[in-house]
C-alpha cells in the first residue's frame, strides 16, 4: 500500500528533464538526492535567460548589461535571504559551497579568535566539511577539540556536554541540522542554547536541511548557517553563508583581491563592507541567478509539503526495507529523521549492491558519506543510502525493493 | 550475455565468495595497509619471502570491500606467489586486470586495485623496491589507525 501524499510528485516531475530518459532501459529512479537534486526547467531556464539577456560582471562595469547582472545578482541574495529569513540580505555571503562556507568561518572568525585552552565542539554526525575545518583550524591554533557522541539509536548524546564543557573554555561548537548519512535530525535549539551559556558561537551546516525544511534563522539559535545551491534543485558551484552581521563585519576577510576592497595602497588595504568583504573575484553570477530560481520553485511548492511528503517517503521505506530480515537499517525512527535511510545488505557490499540496482535503473549512494568517523564507530567502512526529494514516488521504493531482492538472489 | 554476468563473471563470485590467501601472516617480512578514500574500504596485505629473501614464498589479505576488490585482490595473491619482489613491484597494472578479465569504470578500477597497490607499497617499506607515482599516494596514507 503507497501512502496519501499531499504533494503531486508526478506533475512536480514533469519540470525535471532528466526523467524523461531511460537509463538501462529502465525509468530512472533518483534515489540519491542527499549528494545532489536534480533542476527543474524553471532553474535551467532562469540561468540561460541570464546569460542571452543579461550577462556581465556583477558589481564592475557602468553599461546597462552590468547593472542588469549586478540586480539579478542581488535580487537572488534577497531571495535566499528570505528563504531563510534572514533579517538583511547583506547578511547572505554568496560562497562557492557549503563546504566553502564553512571553510569561511572555520579560517576567517576560528583562525584569528581560538587559542590554547579554548574548546571545539562538532559532533560523530558531521559530514567532514564541518568536521575537517575545525579539526584543522583546533591544530592550527591548539584549541581542544571535541565530540559529541552519537548514541545506539543514532541521536546526539547530549548528556556529554557537562563533560565537554569541562575541558576548557568553549568558543564554538559546529553541528548539523540534519544528518547526511542517517538523516537524524539534530536538536539544534538545545545546542544553541548550551553553546550560548558557554558564551560560544554555533556554527549550523544546514547543507542537509535546507533543502527539506523551512529554517527561518532568526529562531533556530544559529551564529552562522551554510547551505547550498545544488542540493535544493539549483546549479553547482554556488552556496550561502548565513552569518549575524556584527559576526560578519567584525571578521577578516577570507578570500582576498578584487571586489572586497575598500582602498587599497602601496602600504596597506582596507576592507570593503559585508558581504561584498567576503566576495573576491568574480562570481558564480549565473549560478547565484539559478539558485535564487531554485528557492523560488521550492518555495511555490511549500517547504511544509515537501518536508511531509518525504517524511512519509521515509516512513514507507523504513516499512518496507524493516520487512527483509537480511536487511541492517541505521538511523533514527521516521518521525525524527528526514528523507534519508541508510542501510546495509548482510553480507553484500555496498559498491556491489548499487551496481546491481544501478542496472535496474536505480541510482543510490554506496560509501561512506563524507563520513568516516561515524562509519567507524558504526562498525562498518560504508553502507548504502536511499534519499528522497519532492519528485520522488513511493513506487520508487517498491522498486528499490524488488531491486534488492535481485541484488540477494544474486549475491547473496 | 546479461550485464550481470559480464561483470560478475563466474570466476569473479568464485573468488569473491572464496578468496584466496584471506588471513593474516604474523611475523610478515613485508607489511601494509591501504584505503580506498572512495569508499573507505580497507585492505591489509602481509607477504612472507622465501629464505632468499627475494622470492614471494606466501600472501595473505584481511580487509573490507566489495566484490570487485576482494576477488582482485584474491586473484592477486595467485599470480604473485613463487615471483620475486623487484619483479612485483614493476609489475603493469594491466596484467591484473588481464587476469579479471572484465570491463571496468574508472571507480570499479580504484577498487580492482588497491590490493596490487597495497602490495607494491609492502614491498617497496620492506625491500626498498622502487615505487612508481601513481601508488605513492597509497603509501602517504597509512596511518589511519588512530583517528
Amino acid at each position: 500500500m503507497t501512502p496519501q501524499l499531499k504533494l503531486d510528485a508526478p506533475r512536480i516531475r514533469a519540470d525535471f528533464p532528466i526523467f524523461e530518459q531511460v537509463i538501462h532501459g529502465k525509468p530512472l529512479a533518483f534515489l540519491d538526492s542527499a549528494v545532489t537534486a536534480q533542476k527543474p526547467r524553471q532553474v535551467l531556464d532562469a540561468v540561460r535567460e541570464f546569460y542571452e539577456t543579461s550577462y556581465a560582471n556583477v558589481h564592475r562595469g557602468v553599461y546597462t548589461l552590468s547593472e542588469r547582472a549586478t540586480e539579478a545578482y542581488e535580487g537572488a541574495r534577497t531571495k535566499v535571504a528570505g528563504f531563510v529569513n534572514a533579517p538583511s540580505a547583506r547578511e547572505i555571503v554568496f560562497t562557492r559551497s557549503a563546504t566553502e562556507s564553512l571553510n569561511l568561518v572555520a579560517y576567517a572568525w576560528g583562525l584569528w579568535n581560538l587559542r590554547p585552552g579554548d574548546v571545539v565542539v562538532v559532533t560523530e554526525l558531521e559530514h567532514h566539511s564541518n568536521f575537517v575545518p575545525w579539526q584543522f583550524v583546533a591544530r592550527k591554533t591548539g584549541a581542544t577539540f571535541r565530540m559529541i557522541p552519537v548514541d545506539e539509536g543514532a541521536e546526539l548524546d547530549l548528556s556529554a556536554l557537562d563533560a565537554i564543557g569541562g575541558d576548557g573554555d568553549v568558543k564554538v561548537v559546529a553541528a548539523n541540522l540534519v544528518s547526511n548519512s542517517l538523516g537524524t535530525i539534530n536538536p539544534i535549539d538545545r545546542l544553541a542554547s548550551w553553546a550560548h551559556d558557554q558564551g560560544a558561537l554555533m556554527v549550523v551546516d544546514a547543507a542537509q536541511a535546507a533543502p527539506h525544511r523551512k529554517i527561518d534563522v532568526q529562531t533556530l539559535g544559529a551564529d552562522f548557517l551554510a547551505f547550498s545551491s545544488h542540493k535544493l534543485c539549483g546549479p553547482t558551484s554556488v552556496g550561502a553563508l548565513w552569518g549575524r552581521r556584527e559576526l560578519l563585519e567584525q571578521m577578516e576577510p577570507f578570500n582576498l583581491g578584487g571586489h572586497m576592497i575598500r582602498k587599497v595602497t602601496f602600504e596597506e588595504t582596507t576592507w570593503g563592507d559585508v558581504p561584498g568583504k567576503f566576495e573576491a573575484g568574480t562570481q558564480p553570477s549565473a549560478e547565484a541567478v539559478g539558485f535564487g530560481a531554485a528557492v523560488d520553485y521550492l518555495q511555490a511548492v511549500g517547504m511544509e509539503a515537501i518536508e511531509q511528503h518525504e517524511h512519509e517517503l521515509a516512513a514507507y521505506a523504513l516499512d518496507r526495507l524493516g520487512e527483509l530480515p537480511w536487511i541492517t537499517l541505521y538511523g533514527p525512527p521516521a518521525d525524527r529523521r528526514a528523507g534519508i535511510v541508510s542501510f546495509n545488505v548482510d553480507g553484500i557490499h555496498p559498491h556491489d549492491v548499487s551496481q546491481v540496482l544501478d542496472w535496474e535503473g536505480i541510482a543510490i549512494r554506496a560509501g561512506h558519506h563524507c563520513c568516516q568517523p561515524l562509519m567507524r564507530k558504526l562498525g562498518v567502512t560504508a553502507t548504502n543510502r536511499a534519499s528522497f526529494y519532492l519528485y520522488t514516488l513511493p513506487e520508487e521504493i517498491d522498486r528499490l525493493v524488488e531491486g534488492l531482492l535481485k541484488v540477494k538472489e544474486k549475491l547473496g | 550475455m546479461s550485464e550481470f554476468d559480464s561483470l560478475y563473471r563466474e570466476v569473479i563470485l568464485d573468488h569473491y565468495k572464496n578468496p584466496r590467501g584471506h588471513g593474516v601472516i604474523d611475523d610478515a617480512d613485508a607489511t601494509a595497509e591501504g584505503q580506498n578514500p572512495l569508499c573507505g574500504d580497507e585492505v591489509a596485505i602481509y607477504v612472507a619471502l622465501a629464505e632468499d629473501g627475494e622470492t614471494i614464498h606466501e600472501v595473505k589479505f584481511s580487509g573490507r570491500g566489495c566484490a570487485i576488490s576482494q576477488a582482485a585482490t584474491s586473484m592477486l595473491t595467485e599470480m604473485v606467489k613463487g615471483r620475486k619482489a623487484h619483479e612485483i613491484a614493476t609489475m603493469p597494472r594491466d596484467e591484473l586486470l588481464e587476469e579479471i578479465g572484465i570491463p571496468l569504470t574508472p571507480i570499479r578500477l580504484k577498487c580492482a586495485l588497491l590490493g596490487l597497490g597495497v602490495l607494491k607499497v609492502a614491498l617497496h617499506k620492506a625491500k626498498g623496491t622502487p615505487l612508481p607515482d601513481e601508488w605513492a599516494g597509497l603509501a602517504d596514507e597509512l596511518d589511519f589507525g588512530t583517528n
